[in-house]
């Protein structure tokens, strides 16, 4: 049998993909942070594939921090939004803070585990939807590869919100499932502010696997008064550093 | 009072509450009811009136909860609800809206659920108050205690039965058969088979007038669920042509299937919109067919629609794209899970955090939003969750915080903000005030505490801390 010649690294990666079976026509969902994109293969997140999300530490058990970041990419897809759980703690005022306007996400309120992922599955077949985010603790890897399945062939993001009864439980985040990339995401402590108060919002994002590509980890910061984010200041350069000075002097001026 | 004739008597059928407390009792004649009371109210029995009003309960509580529902005359309905409560919220659920709904009409209802017809009857009439729900398997316990009225005899026969010292249901079920049915007929040994699921008694539900119908019957029983999905596509077909030539969208459909020893099998989807679309609703009705116990084989199906609404045409464009059916979609999922499980937010104007959020339908479009000055968590706890703290009187912010037995320290916070309640919806929220901070632990989450209190009363029992959400 012929080999193949291959010019450069992007034409085996092609091949690859041929081989695979997976049909990546479906584009990519930039994050807009160019650190961020420059480490996903292809500048962003594989749509019509499955992402993982989990918090750290307490956050597995609320989700707080996941479902903020998993708000933030669904805001960024085209379409409704279905967000299956089985724990209906979602606050609609955080999600439009979030960016991502509560008329475009359509809850289902499953009974179980087994039917998240059923809705979903069926969700994902539909294919008309932006993304659909499934909240589960067991993802087992047939579990997954379903999902992954069902979203191949469209252009709908599935996301698969990861949140346990108990800290401990959370262990299972290790175990293999079919997922594209898998994010942990934790709350950061933000800057001090000179003033009493909150100041901006910060996270540590870990990308702990992604398919074709490296783990990584990145400090971003909300950005100020719109949805979305924004590497915090050491990361980038400092460049940020001028907006929190210039915001900081504002304070002053104002006091 | 009702009066109505039995023979060629006149008899009280129907006394009423005041009458009981006047020792009225049905079957009396008339003239000794007459003689014991003053003044007495006689109105005409009407029970073919009775009948059709009954028949017509029945078919609204078909439409509404459960495909297989038939009138128990005089006076009852029975409702086959296996595998259409959880579509209502659970038993409990489902029951209680039931009598709210009968008593807003003016009907004082009583009901119950067990495991027959015959157990689930004598409940309703002898036990419920208003309602009683018998776990599955424990029916056959609680109706022994039951009076033997219970069993759907007629009235002379309880009476013979009751002179024998027959006094209960268990006394009768305890007794050697043969003898029983030698002295009192086979109607007794009937009734009691029935009450204890010995004898299968199918609901035959009730018709419903003008409703679009179609059915087949075979040749063969059948039971593979294949032929079972094969069939239910060719009845949706033509089910499709019947509407489509009264110009209607089904909103609702059951589906029949009558099986060889009598039993009947049922399963119902429901539809957001009118839907005439064969493709889409053989595809509800297939997702559902596993559900269908086939017995020893399935001789009839019956499609029928049981809501159906005009299905309005609307002029597409072929220049726009259309946007994705979400409808399709949203009826797949709420004929799986239940329909008020799926759902989006709109917001209703309230300060109170928790009230701020209504459900609507996922298939509306509202556009109305939050205030978006302040900071508001994604996660919002259903019910608050104590903490134990130690903050600063009137306004200041905790340093430390214990929740759920573990010390977090507070590193900076923003706050107060100050929520009032709503005093137009509660009297006892007259003085209710929260105070909320948003904290940042050392760890770098952000949560949502209040104190319940303005602050003001030095008194530590009246300021109560809560967590209520988190920022992350």
């Amino acid at each position: 049998m012929a080999k193949p010649a291959f010019e450069n690294l992007e034409a085996l990666r092609r091949h690859v993909q041929l081989l695979e079976g997976s049909r990546r026509a479906a584009g990519v969902l930039p994050f807009g942070i160019e650190r961020i994109d420059a480490r996903l293969p292809g500048g962003g997140l594989t749509l019509g594939a499955l992402h993982e999300v989990a918090g750290r530490d307490q956050g597995v058990v609320d989700g707080a921090a996941a479902a903020l970041f998993v708000a933030g990419i669904a805001a960024r897809t085209k379409g409704h939004v279905l967000w299956c759980l089985t724990q209906a703690d979602l606050f609609a005022p955080g999600l439009a803070q979030a960016g991502l306007d509560p008329q475009r996400v359509i809850c289902v309120e499953a009974g179980d585990e087994k039917s998240v992922l059923l809705c979903c599955e069926e969700a994902l077949r539909h294919g008309g939807l932006g993304a659909v985010v499934a909240e589960v603790s067991r993802l087992s890897l047939t579990a997954s590869r379903r999902l992954q399945l069902a979203a191949e062939n469209t252009r709908t993001l599935a996301l698969a919100l990861r949140r346990w009864g108990k800290v401990k439980e959370a262990a299972e985040f290790g175990l293999p499932t079919a997922a594209v990339t898998r994010w942990r995401i934790a709350s950061a402590r933000s800057h001090a502010l000179p003033v009493a108060g909150i100041g901006t919002a910060r996270w540590r994002l870990e990308l702990l696997r992604c398919k074709g590509g490296d783990a990584a980890e990145f400090d971003v910061e909300a950005r100020y008064g719109q949805a979305g984010l924004a590497l915090s200041a050491p990361l980038a350069d400092r460049s940020a550093a001028a907006a929190v000075a210039a915001r900081r002097d504002g304070f002053r001026a104002a006091s | 009072m009702l009066k109505g004739m039995d023979g060629r008597r006149r008899v009280v059928t129907a006394a009423d509450r005041a009458a009981h407390m006047a020792g009225l009792r049905v079957g009396m004649p008339l003239t000794k009811a007459q003689a014991l009371v003053e003044d007495l109210a006689v109105y005409n029995a009407n029970p073919d009136g009775d009948r059709d009003a009954l028949e017509r309960l029945a078919g609204w509580a078909l439409q509404t909860y459960s495909p297989v529902v038939a009138a128990d005359p005089p006076d009852g309905l029975i409702l086959d609800i296996t595998g259409a409560d959880h579509l209502h919220g659970g038993e409990a659920v489902l029951l209680d809206g039931l009598i709210r709904r009968l008593s807003d009409q003016g009907i004082e209802a009583t009901a119950a659920i067990a495991d027959t017809w015959g157990a689930a009857h004598a409940l309703a009439r002898f036990v419920a108050r208003p309602t009683v729900i018998i776990p599955p398997g424990d029916s056959a316990k609680v109706v022994r205690n039951l009076h033997a009225a219970a069993l759907r005899l007629p009235l002379n026969l309880v009476e013979s039965l009751c002179v024998l010292g027959f006094e209960t249901v268990g006394d009768l079920a305890s007794q050697p058969r043969a003898p029983l049915v030698h002295r009192f007929g086979r109607e007794l040994s009937r009734r009691l088979d029935q009450m204890f699921g010995y004898l299968a008694e199918p609901v035959d539900p009730v018709d419903l007038p003008d409703v679009t119908e179609v059915k087949r019957v075979f040749f063969e029983p059948i039971g593979a669920p294949e032929t079972l999905a094969r069939y239910t596509a060719k009845l949706t077909e033509e089910l499709c042509d019947a509407l489509e030539a009264r110009g209607e969208g089904a909103r609702q459909l059951d589906l029949y299937f009558v099986r060889v020893d009598g039993r009947i099998e049922a399963i119902r989807v429901g539809t957001a919109k009118p839907v005439r679309d064969t493709a889409r609703l053989t595809r509800l009705l297939c997702d559902k067919i596993e559900t269908v116990d086939p017995g020893f084989g399935i001789e009839r199906m019956r499609l029928i629609a049981t809501l159906a609404e005009p299905l309005v045409m609307t002029q597409t464009s072929s220049h726009e794209e259309a946007g994705p059916d979400l409808a399709s979609l949203v009826d797949i999922l709420s004929n799986r899970i239940g329909g008020e499980r799926i759902y989006r937010l709109t917001a209703i104007e309230s300060d109170v955090p928790e009230r701020s959020v209504r459900r609507t339908s996922p298939l509306t479009s509202t556009d109305n939003g939050w205030p978006a000055h302040w900071p508001r968590p994604i996660r919002l706890f259903r019910r608050p969750e104590p903490v134990l703290l130690l903050a600063a009187l009137p306004d200041h912010p905790p340093g430390a915080l214990t929740w759920r037995g573990a010390r977090h320290r507070v590193v900076s916070a923003d706050g107060p903000e100050r929520i009032f309640g709503e005093w137009w919806k509660h009297d006892n929220e007259t003085w209710a005030v929260r105070d909320y901070f948003r904290v940042e632990l050392d760890t770098g989450e952000r949560l949502w505490l209040f104190r319940n209190g303005d602050g003001e009363d030095a008194d530590p029992d009246k300021h109560k801390w809560f967590l209520h959400g988190m920022f992350a």
